[in-house]
C-alpha cells in the first residue's frame, strides 16, 4: 500500500525554533529521489535548501510559501511506494513520521526519541511527557508557576493592553495553515489561566491584547468577557469578503475590518535600516528639475545598438552613469561616518546600491565598483542585479558595503520623493518620473521630457554645497550625455 | 623555487603553486621534485586509484551527512569537503602503530585509520560523547575546543619516547603521533604551548595543519603575517609548506615528518594549504563573508578532479569510474539507514569513560542519576 512519510522542520542551525518558508521546488505529484532539492527556508542565520529525506511521490505540501514555521512542524508528506496496492478497505492513510515521531500500524517505529528538535539538544516534546515525582516538588501554587517577574508590581503584566478601541484579532478557520499557526501559538508572557484561555480561545479573543485586571495582571474571566464585549459592536463588516485576509499569513481582526501580518525577515531589517538611518543621520534633500529629451534619445539609440541587444536600456542606466559620473568629479562624497572611531571613511570606489522592489519586500544590493565599468558594463550588471532581487536570490554579501544608492520612484509615476539614506552611506539619489512638459527651450515652449531629481545627504559629513554640486552635475549629463565625453 | 625551510630556502609570503610543494598539478600531470618525488615513486597506478577511492568515499560520506542534517537526522555537521587530498594523503603515510588526535572535520584521517564514519554520525546525532574506541584504530576521538589536543598529542608522543618506542630502528616499533588542526588553532594558546614542548623535548609528534584559509568567518591573513608553516621556525620546529589539495605531495611530506618523528629527530609542523569548499558547519552561512569567485577559483583547484585527469590521462578504465560511483552510491544509502538506525543512547552512558578506573563520586552520581531517571519513567507510566 501507498506508505506516506512526513517530514518535519529540521533545525538547520543550533538552537534555531522557526523558519520562513521561502519557496517550494517541488509540487504535488512531483516525483522526487533523495536529497533532491524540496523547498527553499530563511532561518535567522542564513538561507538553506532542504533536500528530500526520502524518494517517492509528493502526496502533500502542509505549508504554504511564505509562512513562518517552528522546527518540528511537518511540513511535506511524501509517498515512498506510490505503487503499491491501494488500502483494501479505503481506510484513511497511515502517516508516518520520517525521523522516529508518531507512527501509524507497522510503519516507523514510535517511540520518544524526539520532539520539536529530531536530534541533539534543543527543545524536547518527550520531556514534557514526563513529570517530577512529587516527592522531588513541593505542591505547585498557581503563583509560583508564575513566578518570572520577581517584583509584585500592581502593574499589569499583560504586554501591551489594547486600546480602548482595538479589536481584537482572531484566527479565521478558513485561512490556512499559516494563519492558523500564528493565532495558535500563544505568548508565554500572557498570564492567565487555563479555564481563562480556554474561554478567550472559545470566544477568538486574543489573551495578548487583553488587560489584565487580577492580582499580578493575570487575566481574569472578567477581562476576556469585557474585551469580547468591547469587539462585538464593530462586527459588521462593511463591504463583502472583507473579512478574509487580504495578505499571506496575516489575521484579520474580530471585526474584519483590519488584517495583522507578522512582521518578517526583510521587512523588519527595512524598519531596523529605516529607523537607524532616520535618526542618526540628519537628512538634508536638494531637488533640481531637468530636460532629459536628450537622454530620451540617447536610450532610444541604444535600444537600437547591437552591442546592447543582450541587456535593457532604460534612463535608469544613464541615470546610473551621470551620477558616477559626478561623484568621479566629487569623489568626497562616496564616504560614510564612523560614530564608534569618530572618523569620516572617505571610499575610493563606488558601490553603486539600487533600491529594489521585490515579492519579499525592499532590498537595496549594489553593483561593486561601478565606477570601473563601462556602459554597457553598468548595464549589465544592473540587469543581472533586478533579476537577482526580483527572484529573492540577493545576497547579504551583495547588499553589503554600498556606496551611494539610487531609488528610482518613478517607475511608480510619481516626480520625486525625499529618500532616506540606506545605513552606512552618505548620498541616495531619487530617480523621478520622466514626462512630456511644457518647457522653454530656445527662447521657445516646447513639449519636452522632464524629470525630477532629489538628492538626500547625511549633513554631518556631507555639506549642502557638494551635495547640490553632485546633483548639479549628475543634471548636466542627463541634459546632455555629451558631457559624459568630457568628465568620462 | 621556494617551498620550504627545512632544506635552506628562504620562505615566501603568498599561496601560489610556486610556493608550495607539489608532485600533481590542478591539470593533473606529474612534476618533479628533487627532494619529495622519490617518496611517492612506488605508488603505481592501481595505489593511485585506491587514493582516489579513498577521496571519492570520504566525500560521498561527508555530503550523505551533511544531508542527513538537513533531513533533521544530525545536529550538526562539520564537512571536510575540499580538504580530501590533505587527509587521504597525510594518512595513507601513517603506520599502524601511529596514533592520530584528529580536531572534528578529519573524517578522511579516520577513513585511512579504518574507523567505520558511520561511527562519527553518533556524536553528530546527540547519541553518544565519542563514537568509537580511540584505542582500535589508534585514532582519538574528536577534539571540538579548537587546538587543545595538540597539546594531548604532545603529551602523549611524549609518553611515547618514554616507553622507548622511539628511535629502535624496528619499523613495527618506532611510533609517531600526529595532531591535525586549523589555520585558526595556530592563534590558540594551546597549539603554541604544544609546539614550545614539542620542540625542547624532541617529542615524536607531527603538527599537520590544514590551512583552509577561513577560521569559521575569520580569514588567515587576519590571523598571522608569515605563512602559518613559517611559525615553525620560532620554536625550533622544521616546518614544511606542502599543497593540501594535491595527495601525493601530502603524502610525500608527511611521511617525511614522521620518518623524522619515529626515528628521534622531533617533531615537525605541516602546513597543508587547502580550502574549505563548504560551510564551516551546517550552522554556518559562508557567503555573508567570502566571495563567490573566491570560491569558483578553489571549485577548479579540486583535490578529487586532479587525480581524475591524472588517471583518466594514464588510462584507467572508464569502468572503474562508474564502477566507483556505484559503489559511492551504495555506501550513500548505507551512510542514511545507518544513521537512521541508531538507537536512542541510555543517558547514563554519560558517566562512562569518565575516568580509566572506579571512581566513587562518579558512582555515587550515577546512582542517584538511575534512580531520578526512573521516577520519571514510573510517572510518564501511570499517565
Amino acid at each position: 500500500m501507498p506508505k506516506y512519510l512526513e517530514f518535519r522542520l529540521p533545525d538547520v542551525g543550533e538552537g534555531l525554533t522557526e523558519a520562513d518558508i521561502v519557496a517550494w521546488k517541488v509540487a504535488v505529484g512531483d516525483v522526487v529521489t533523495v536529497n533532491q532539492a524540496l523547498v527553499e527556508i530563511e532561518t535567522a542565520k542564513s538561507l538553506v535548501e532542504l533536500p528530500s529525506p526520502h524518494a517517492g511521490v509528493v502526496s502533500r505540501l502542509l505549508v504554504e510559501s511564505g509562512a513562518t514555521v517552528e522546527v518540528g512542524t511537518p511540513i511535506v508528506v511524501i509517498d515512498t511506494d506510490p505503487d503499491g496496492e491501494a488500502e483494501p478497505d479505503g481506510a484513511s492513510p497511515a502517516v508516518a513520521s520520517g525521523s522516529g515521531g508518531s507512527a501509524d500500524g507497522d510503519a516507523v517505529a514510535d517511540d520518544e526519541t524526539s520532539g520539536d528538535v529530531l536530534v541533539g539538544y534543543g527543545t524536547k516534546h518527550a520531556a514534557a511527557a514526563r513529570r517530577p515525582r512529587r516527592a522531588a516538588e513541593p505542591a505547585e501554587t498557581p503563583t509560583s508557576q508564575a513566578a518570572p517577574s520577581p517584583q509584585p508590581a500592581p502593574a499589569p503584566a499583560a504586554p501591551t493592553p489594547a486600546p480602548p478601541s482595538g479589536p481584537a484579532p482572531v484566527s479565521r478557520p478558513t485561512a490556512g495553515v499559516s494563519v492558523d499557526a500564528g493565532a495558535a501559538a500563544p505568548s508565554s508572557t500572557v498570564l492567565a489561566k487555563p479555564p481563562v484561555r480556554k474561554l478567550a480561545k472559545d470566544l477568538g479573543i486574543d489573551l495578548n491584547r487583553v488587560p489584565g485586571t487580577g492580582p499580578g495582571g493575570i487575566i481574569t474571566r472578567g477581562d476576556v468577557e469585557a474585551a469580547a464585549e468591547r469587539s462585538e459592536p464593530e462586527r459588521q463588516a462593511s463591504y463583502p469578503a472583507d473579512d478574509r485576509p487580504w495578505l499571506d499569513g496575516g489575521v484579520v481582526s474580530a471585526d474584519g475590518r483590519q488584517t495583522r501580518v507578522p512582521v518578517r525577515s526583510v521587512r523588519a531589517r527595512t524598519a531596523e535600516a529605516m529607523v537607524a538611518s532616520a535618526f542618526t543621520a540628519p537628512h538634508v534633500t536638494v531637488f533640481q528639475t531637468v530636460d532629459v529629451t536628450k537622454t530620451m534619445k540617447l536610450v532610444a539609440r541604444l535600444k537600437e545598438d547591437r552591442d546592447f541587444a543582450d541587456t535593457r536600456v532604460t534612463p535608469l542606466l544613464i541615470a546610473a552613469k551621470a551620477l558616477i559620473l559626478a561623484i568621479r568629479r566629487h569623489p568626497t562624497i562616496s564616504a560614510a561616518w564612523d560614530d564608534a572611531t569618530q572618523e569620516i571613511v572617505y571610499k575610493h570606489y563606488i558601490n553603486l546600491g539600487i533600491a529594489a522592489s521585490t515579492p519579499r519586500g525592499l532590498v537595496v544590493p549594489n553593483i561593486k565598483d561601478a565606477h570601473r565599468m563601462n556602459l554597457h558594463e553598468l548595464a549589465v550588471a544592473l540587469g543581472d542585479l533586478t533579476a537577482t532581487a526580483r527572484a529573492g536570490r540577493t545576497t547579504p554579501a551583495a547588499m553589503s558595503d554600498g556606496t551611494v544608492t539610487i531609488t528610482n520612484v518613478g517607475v511608480f509615476g510619481i516626480d520625486t520623493g525625499t529618500p532616506i539614506l540606506n545605513p552606512g552611506e552618505s548620498a541616495i539619489l531619487a530617480f523621478g518620473a520622466i514626462s512630456e512638459r511644457p518647457w522653454v527651450h530656445h527662447g521657445k515652449i516646447k513639449p519636452r521630457w522632464v524629470t525630477q531629481l532629489a538628492l538626500s545627504m547625511d549633513h554631518r559629513l556631507i555639506d549642502g554645497e557638494l551635495g547640490s554640486r553632485v546633483l548639479a552635475d549628475t543634471a548636466r549629463t542627463l541634459a546632455d550625455p555629451a558631457q559624459g565625453l568630457i568628465w568620462g | 623555487m621556494i617551498q620550504s625551510d627545512i632544506h635552506g630556502e628562504t620562505p615566501h609570503v603568498g599561496t601560489q603553486d610556486d610556493d608550495l610543494i607539489q608532485l600533481l598539478t590542478v591539470t593533473g600531470e606529474r612534476v618533479h621534485h628533487q627532494t619529495y618525488s622519490s617518496r611517492v615513486a612506488h605508488l603505481d597506478t592501481e595505489a593511485l586509484e585506491g587514493l582516489y577511492r579513498d577521496m571519492v568515499l570520504v566525500r560521498r560520506f561527508d555530503t550523505e551527512a551533511t544531508a542527513l542534517q538537513r533531513h533533521g537526522e544530525l545536529g550538526l555537521w562539520p564537512q571536510c569537503l575540499g580538504q580530501e587530498a590533505a587527509q587521504i594523503g597525510s594518512g595513507r603515510a601513517l603506520a599502524a602503530q601511529d596514533h592520530v588526535f584528529p580536531s572534528y572535520r578529519e573524517h578522511g584521517v579516520g577513513w585511512t585509520r579504518g574507523l567505520d564514519l558511520r561511527k562519527v554520525l553518533h556524536q553528530f546525532r546527540g547519541e553518544d560523547h565519542g563514537g568509537w574506541d580511540p584505542a582500535e584504530h589508534n585514532f582519538s576521538l574528536y577534539t571540538l575546543v579548537i587546538g587543545s589536543h595538540a597539546l594531548h598529542a604532545t603529551g602523549f608522543a611524549m609518553g611515547v619516547q618514554r616507553d622507548g618506542d622511539v628511535g629502535t630502528g624496528d619499523p613495527d616499533r618506532d611510533r609517531a603521533v600526529v595532531a591535525y588542526f586549523g589555520d585558526g588553532a595556530t592563534s590558540q594558546g594551546d597549539v603554541n604551548e604544544a609546539l614550545v614542548f614539542a620542540a625542547v623535548n624532541d617529542a615524536p609528534v607531527v603538527f599537520f595543519c590544514q590551512n583552509n584559509h577561513w577560521a569559521i568567518s575569520e580569514p588567515t591573513e587576519r590571523q598571522s603575517r608569515v605563512p602559518l608553516f613559517r611559525r615553525g621556525s620560532g620554536f625550533g620546529v622544521p616546518a614544511v609548506r606542502v599543497d593540501g589539495n594535491d595527495v601525493l605531495a601530502c603524502y610525500a611530506v608527511t611521511q617525511e615528518a614522521l620518518e623524522r618523528a619515529r626515528s628521534g629527530g622531533g617533531p615537525t609542523f605541516i602546513e597543508a594549504v587547502t580550502y574549505r569548499m563548504g560551510a564551516h558547519t551546517t550552522s554556518d552561512d559562508p557567503t555573508r563573508y567570502r566571495s563567490r569567485a573566491e570560491e569558483d577559483y578553489w571549485r577548479t583547484r579540486d583535490p578529487i578532479d586532479r587525480l581524475r585527469l591524472h588517471l583518466v590521462a594514464e588510462g584507467t578504465a572508464p569502468e572503474f569510474f562508474t564502477a566507483l560511483d556505484a559503489e559511492a552510491d551504495a555506501y550513500g544509502e548505507q551512510i542514511r539507514d545507518y544513521c537512521r538506525s541508531i538507537p536512542k543512547a541510555e543517558s547514563s552512558r554519560m558517566f562512562e569513560h569518565v575516568y580509566a578506573a572506579e571512581h566513587t563520586l562518579v558512582e555515587s552520581e550515577r546512582a542517584w542519576f538511575t534512580e531520578y531517571e526512573a521516577g520519571f519513567a514510573t510517572e510518564g507510566a501511570q499517565r
